[in-house]
C-alpha cells in the first residue's frame, strides 16, 4: 500500500545495510499516507504496535547491544509520533518534506493586522493576569482555541487540497504564535494558583 | 525453519526458568519489597510478619547500623545518629532543604549533595538509602531463597535528574541490579489498572511522607500511558507533622528545643495527626528533658486550619497536570489515592470536591506502589509470556534546557515528553578562533537559570579554530527509560569530532561506588573479588542466554560469516564464564556485545517490520 510496506517486503534479509532508523520518514514509519489530514486512530495503533516490539522494557535483561538498539528505536518512534500527533509540528514536517522551509528565523514578516491582533491579545492577557481574573483568562483561552481550529482547517485545505505550500507556511507561522500565547495563558493560570 | 522459531524479542526460550525479581517502594516514611509469585503480587514481610520497614537508619559508634524498627525505637534518645526521612535529602544541597532548623542532624554541606555527620562517620543520603535497600534485599533473598536477578525501585514522578541518579546509585550500592526506576504513581496505576481491569483516563493522587505527585494516565488494554505529571518533590505528610509541631511549640510557649526534645515532639505530633484521622480530638502529651510537661490537645478543626494551605498546595500541580494533558475534570474517569497521607480526611474531602467524585480507595495506599513495582519487575525480568505483558509509556516530569546569554534558559526537552527521548540543538562559537565552549545543563520550568536546578556544567574543547559563528556544535540530550539524562556534543563542520558524554556532577563514579562498598561495615568482610566474580558471571550468563535466544529466533538475518563471528564470541565467553577471572569474563562479554551490535540493530528493524506486517494482515481480515 505504501512505500514503507514495499520496502518491508523486499528488505528483509541479511543484506540490508542501513537501519530503518535513518531511512524512513515519519509517515513511512507508521505506514500512513503523507498529508495534513491524518487518521489519528491508525497513527496511535501503529505507534503502539511498534513500541510493543522495541520498547526498553522488553530488553531490560538483554545484552548491551540490544538495549542500545532498543533505546534508539524507541527514541525515534517517540519523536515521530510526537511530530505527527501535533497539528503544527505535523504541518511543519510535511512542508519540510515538500522542500518548503517554514523559515522561522528568516521569514519573520507577518501580516500587520495579525501582529496587531496578537498585540491586543497579549495586552488582554497581561490585564487579566494583573487583575487575577480567572474568568477573563477562560475567555481568552476559549477564543484562542476557536482561532486555532479555524487556522488548522485552513491549513488542511492549503496543504491537502490546494497544495499551496507557501501559503501553508504562513499559516504554520501564525499557529506558532498562537501556541506561544497558549503557553503564556497557562503560565498566567499558574500564577493565579500560587 | 527460522520462521517457525520466531519468539518474542528479548524473551527467554525457556519460560519456565523464572528470574527472581522484586519491586521496592523506597518511601520517605516506610519502605516495602514485593514480588510476583504464581501470578500474584504480594508484599514480603520480615521474620516477625511485618510488611513495612520504617525508613530509619541508626548508626552505631562501632560502625554498624540498625535499620527499621530497631532504629525507630531509639530515634528520640539518639536523634543525631538516627536518620529518618532521608529521601528528602536525596540529590539535594543544604540550601534546598526547608526547615533545616527543625531537623536534629549535624549537616555537612558538600558539592552537589548534603551529607550527615554521624558517630560512624560522615554519610551521604545515598549511603543511608542503600542501608534500607540492603535490608530489603536481604529480606527478599531469604524469603525467596536465592539471589535476586533484578529490582525495580520506585521514585516520585516529580523527582528531578539529581534525585533519580541518587536513587539508582543507592540501588547499586546495595548490590541490586536496578532494572528500572519507576514512577510511584505509575506503579500504583499498574496495580490498580490490572486489579480492576480499568480503562479510560485516570488521575493518580499520591501524597507520601515527603513528596506529592499527580499523574494523569490513559489506561487501555495492555497499555499504560502517562499523559502528564506534576507535583511537588518537597511536600508530604511530614509537613503536616511540622505544622502540628509548630502549633505545639507556640501554644505551649516552649523555649528553643534540643535535638532530643525536637524529635520527641515531632514523633508526638505525627501520632496526633494519625489519631485525628479517626477521632475529633488528639492529645499531645510528653515530658521534656527539662522536666517540663507539655500537655495539650488538638482538635480536628484546628488541625484542618493549620494545614489548609498544605492541602491547597496540592491542587495547583493538579490543575497544571490537567492543563498539560489538555483535559477537563469531567474527562477523568476516576481518581486513585496513593500514599499514607491520603488517609487524612481533609485530603479526601479536598480531592473529592476538586474532581467532583469520590476518590478510589480500594487498594491499600501503603502497599499499592510496591505491588505495582513488583508487577513491572516481573515483566522486565522476562517472566511474563508475550501477550500477557503490557506496554508502559512514561514521561519526563521537568523540562531540560541549557543556559544561554544573560542567564536565561533555552528549553530543549519539554516536560511531559514521552521517554526515552532525545533532542539535539546546534550551537556556534561567539568569537573567531574560539576553541572551547562551556555548556550548562539545567532542569526546571523557570526562565532564569538561577531558578532551575543545575545538573551539569562541562567544557567542550578541541573545537577547530574558525571564524566566529562558523563552527557547528551539535549537543544531544538523551533521556533514557529511567528518566536519566546523558549529554553528548560534537563539532560537525570540519569532520573533527570533539565528543563528550557528561555524567551529572552529583552522580557517583564506579570508583566511588566501589570505595563506599569497601567502606561499609557489612562489606568490609566480604571478599570483593568473589563479589565481582559473582556479578560478572550473572551478567555473562544473562548475555549468553539473550544471544542464544536471539540466534534461535533471527539467525536468518545474518550471513554465514557474520553468524560464525558471533558464535566465536559466544564460545569465547562460555570458555571463561566458568573460570574465576572476573576481568576475563568482562572482556569476553564486552567483545560479545560488540560482535552483536549490528545483529541487534537488524533484529530491531525486523521487529518493526513484523509489527507493521501483522497490522496489515489484521486489517485485511476485517
Amino acid at each position: 500500500m505504501t512505500a514503507g510496506r514495499e520496502r518491508a517486503a523486499t528488505d528483509e534479509g541479511a543484506q540490508a545495510p542501513l537501519s530503518l532508523v535513518s531511512m524512513q520518514n515519519h509517515f513511512e514509519l507508521f505506514q500512513l499516507t503523507p498529508g495534513y489530514a491524518l487518521d489519528c486512530a491508525a497513527l496511535e495503533a501503529a505507534y503502539r504496535e511498534i513500541q510493543a516490539r522495541v520498547h526498553p522494557d522488553r530488553f531490560a535483561h538483554a545484552g548491551d547491544a540490544e538495549r542500545r538498539a532498543s533505546m534508539q528505536w524507541t527514541t525515534r518512534v517517540n519523536e515521530a509520533y510526537r511530530t505527527l500527533k501535533s497539528p503544527v509540528a505535523r504541518a511543519q514536517y510535511l512542508l519540510e518534506l515538500r522542500g518548503v522551509d517554514v523559515g522561522l528565523e528568516t521569514n519573520t514578516s507577518m501580516p500587520p493586522e495579525f501582529l496587531m491582533q496578537q498585540m491586543e491579545l497579549r495586552e488582554a492577557l497581561e490585564r487579566a493576569g494583573d487583575a487575577r481574573d480567572a474568568a477573563a483568562l477562560d475567555v481568552l483561552r476559549a477564543g484562542l482555541r476557536r482561532e486555532t481550529r479555524t487556522l488548522e482547517s485552513s491549513l488542511a485545505e492549503a496543504i491537502d487540497a490546494r497544495r499551496d505550500y507557501a501559503g501553508a507556511a504562513g499559516l504554520v507561522r501564525k499557529l506558532m504564535f498562537l501556541e506561544k500565547l497558549a503557553a503564556e495563558i497557562d503560565l498566567a493560570y499558574e500564577a493565579l494558583e500560587v | 525453519m527460522a520462521l517457525l522459531q520466531i519468539s518474542e524479542p528479548g524473551m527467554s526460550p525457556a519460560p519456565h526458568e523464572r528470574r527472581l525479581a522484586v519491586g521496592i517502594d523506597l518511601g520517605t516514611t516506610n519502605s516495602l519489597v514485593a514480588t510476583v509469585r504464581n501470578g500474584v503480587a504480594s508484599v514480603l514481610p520480615d521474620q516477625q510478619g511485618r510488611a513495612l520497614l520504617p525508613s530509619i537508619v541508626r548508626y552505631l559508634p562501632d560502625g554498624r547500623s540498625e535499620v527499621g524498627y530497631p532504629a525507630q525505637a531509639h530515634q528520640t534518645e539518639d536523634p543525631k545518629n538516627t536518620i529518618v526521612s532521608v529521601k528528602r535529602y536525596m540529590g539535594r544541597g543544604l540550601k534546598d532543604v526547608v526547615h533545616v532548623e527543625n531537623a536534629p542532624y549535624d549537616f555537612v554541606d558538600a558539592t552537589g549533595m548534603l551529607q550527615l555527620r554521624t558517630c560512624a562517620g560522615v554519610k551521604s543520603p545515598v549511603e543511608v538509602s542503600a542501608e534500607i535497600l540492603r535490608t530489603l534485599r536481604t529480606r527478599a533473598e531469604l524469603s525467596l531463597g536465592g539471589e535476586l536477578a533484578g529490582a525495580v525501585i520506585t521514585v516520585p514522578a516529580y523527582f528531578d535528574d539529581a534525585q533519580r541518579q541518587a536513587t539508582k546509585d543507592a540501588g547499586r550500592l546495595a548490590g541490586l541490579n536496578v532494572m528500572r526506576l519507576l514512577n510511584e504513581p505509575t506503579a500504583a496505576a499498574i496495580a490498580y489498572g490490572l486489579e480492576n481491569a480499568a480503562e479510560g483516563i485516570y488521575a493518580v493522587y499520591d501524597l507520601g511522607g515527603g513528596t506529592f505527585d499527580i499523574s494523569i494516565l490513559k489506561l487501555s488494554k495492555g497499555v499504560f500511558e502517562v499523559v502528564a505529571t506534576a507535583g511537588d518533590a518537597a511536600l508530604g505528610g511530614d509537613d503536616f507533622d511540622q505544622r502540628v509541631f509548630c502549633w505545639v511549640v507556640e501554644a505551649a510557649k516552649l523555649a528553643p528545643l534540643g535535638a532530643r526534645d525536637m524529635r520527641k515532639l515531632l514523633v508526638k505530633s505525627r501520632e496526633a495527626k494519625e489519631y485525628l484521622t479517626y477521632h475529633g480530638e488528639a492529645p499531645v502529651s510528653t515530658r521534656l528533658s527539662s522536666g517540663e510537661w507539655v500537655d495539650l490537645s488538638i482538635t480536628t478543626e484546628k488541625f484542618c486550619e493549620i494545614t489548609q494551605n498544605l492541602v491547597q498546595k496540592t491542587l495547583g500541580p493538579t490543575r497544571k497536570a490537567l492543563r498539560d494533558a489538555g483535559l477537563t475534570i469531567d474527562e477523568i474517569k476516576g481518581v486513585v489515592m496513593v500514599g499514607g497521607a491520603t488517609r487524612m480526611p481533609q485530603i479526601q474531602r479536598a480531592v473529592g470536591e476538586f474532581f467532583r467524585r469520590d476518590p478510589l480507595n480500594n487498594l491499600d495506599p501503603d502497599k499499592v506502589v510496591a505491588l505495582g513495582a513488583a508487577m513491572q519487575a516481573d515483566v522486565l525480568a522476562g517472566n511474563k509470556p508475550a501477550g500477557e505483558d503490557w506496554l508502559l509509556l512514561d514521561v519526563i516530569p521537568l523540562s531540560l534546557g541549557i543556559e544561554t546569554m544573560g542567564g536565561l534558559v533555552e528549553r530543549i526537552v519539554p516536560r511531559n515528553s514521552t521517554i526515552p527521548v532525545a533532542r539535539a540543538q546546534e550551537f556556534t562559537t561567539f568569537k573567531g578562533g574560539q576553541t572551547a565552549m562551556s555548556i550548562h545543563v539545567v532542569q526546571g520550568e523557570r526562565e532564569l537559570v538561577s531558578d532551575c536546578r543545575s545538573l551539569a556544567k562541562f567544557e567542550l574543547r578541541g573545537i577547530p579554530p574558525m571564524a566566529g559563528g562558523a563552527a557547528r556544535i551539535r549537543v544531544t540530550f538523551q533521556v533514557d527509560a529511567d528518566g536519566l539524562l546523558s549529554v553528548g556534543a560534537q563539532e560537525k563542520t570540519t569532520g573533527v569530532e570533539a565528543s563528550v558524554t557528561v555524567k551529572p556532577s552529583y552522580g557517583l563514579e564506579d570508583a566511588d561506588i566501589e570505595r563506599m562498598l569497601r567502606d561499609s561495615y557489612e562489606h568490609a568482610r566480604d571478599d570483593m573479588h568473589a563479589r565481582a566474580l559473582a556479578e560478572q558471571r550473572v551478567e555473562g550468563e544473562r548475555l549468553l542466554a539473550a544471544t542464544r535466544a536471539a540466534l534461535a529466533a533471527d539467525a536468518a538475518l545474518l550471513s554465514t560469516e557474520e553468524r560464525a563471528c558471533i558464535e566465536r564470541a559466544v564460545a569465547a565467553l562460555e570458555a571463561v564464564a566458568v573460570g574465576s577471572d572476573h576481568r576475563a569474563i568482562k572482556q569476553a562479554a564486552d567483545a560479545l556485545n560488540r560482535a552483536t551490535e549490528e545483529f541487534a540493530a537488524r533484529r530491531m528493524d525486523a521487529n518493526v517490520r513484523r509489527a507493521l506486517a501483522g497490522r496489515n494482515i489484521a486489517s485485511l481480515d476485517v
